[in-house]
């Protein structure tokens, strides 16, 4: 086949398009997750604190917390993880604050991603980078 | 699992309508799903999928856990206690085993 300048050019594009598109699933998987918590509605900012160290040496055990006073459940995603979910705190009725801590894996630097249910059906979200030194989901 | 052990740290007084704070950890081995044995053979996930914190059988708290909780998972949070009573600790394993503890705590 003889490589003509239209011929060129349109590979190029198709390599380029190739080469974003495994990138994409990652992120979809995480938007996928929101929208299957949330139902699509809209996710606002504030009221939500997630506490997550900005460096963590070991990938394996990473302290986590969030507290979002008046939530019904929290959700918890690792957004370069394998697997994004983390995890999904139901608040019941003997719960003192709606807050929790506890200690998660992460692949490598990434965010951490905390959103709340309100009681009056909004959600809040939070978003923290988390600087990995050594990975922690094996491999 | 054989030799899970669950640990709990809940004081032993508080007043009426106090928000304590509850630590539990657990010994299990989270097995992600993700890990490779020697051979290259991916070992089977086996992880604690959820875990329940009843007070008087009142709900505190209730977790949906995936895999990327760490081992020997560790939670903490805070509970309010109207009465004097037990707190009730279950952990649901993916093979299917259930392990409970509890903890008293007198309201004065």
């Amino acid at each position: 086949m003889e490589l003509t300048r239209r011929a060129a050019l349109a590979l190029g594009a198709a390599a380029a398009a190739a080469a974003i598109l495994p990138f994409r699933p990652a992120h979809a998987a995480v938007e996928d997750k929101i929208a299957a918590f949330t139902g699509g509605a809209p996710v606002g900012e504030g009221g939500i604190t997630l506490t997550t160290p900005e460096i963590a040496e070991n990938g394996n055990t990473v302290p986590v917390s969030v507290s979002a006073p008046g939530a019904v459940s929290i959700m918890l995603l690792a957004a370069g993880n394998p697997n994004p979910d983390v995890g999904i705190f139901n608040f019941g009725p003997l719960a003192a604050s709606q807050s929790a801590s506890t200690r998660i894996r992460l692949a490598g630097t990434q965010d951490v991603i905390a959103i709340a249910k309100m009681a009056d059906g909004s959600f809040v979200q939070a978003r923290n980078e988390v600087k990995v030194t050594i990975g922690g989901c094996g491999g | 699992m054989a030799d899970v052990k669950p640990r709990v740290r809940v004081p032993d007084s508080a007043s009426a309508g106090e928000a304590i704070v509850i630590k539990t950890l657990i010994n299990h081995a989270m097995e992600s799903g993700q890990r490779k044995d020697s051979s290259g053979n991916p070992i089977p996930r086996q992880i604690i999928n959820r875990f329940v914190v009843d007070f008087n059988g009142e709900n505190v708290i209730d977790v949906n856990i995936e895999p990327a909780v760490s081992t020997n998972p560790y939670f903490e949070f805070e509970a309010t206690v109207p009465e004097s009573g037990t707190f009730t600790f279950t952990w649901y394993d993916d093979d299917g085993s259930v392990y409970e503890t509890t903890a008293d705590i007198t309201v004065s």
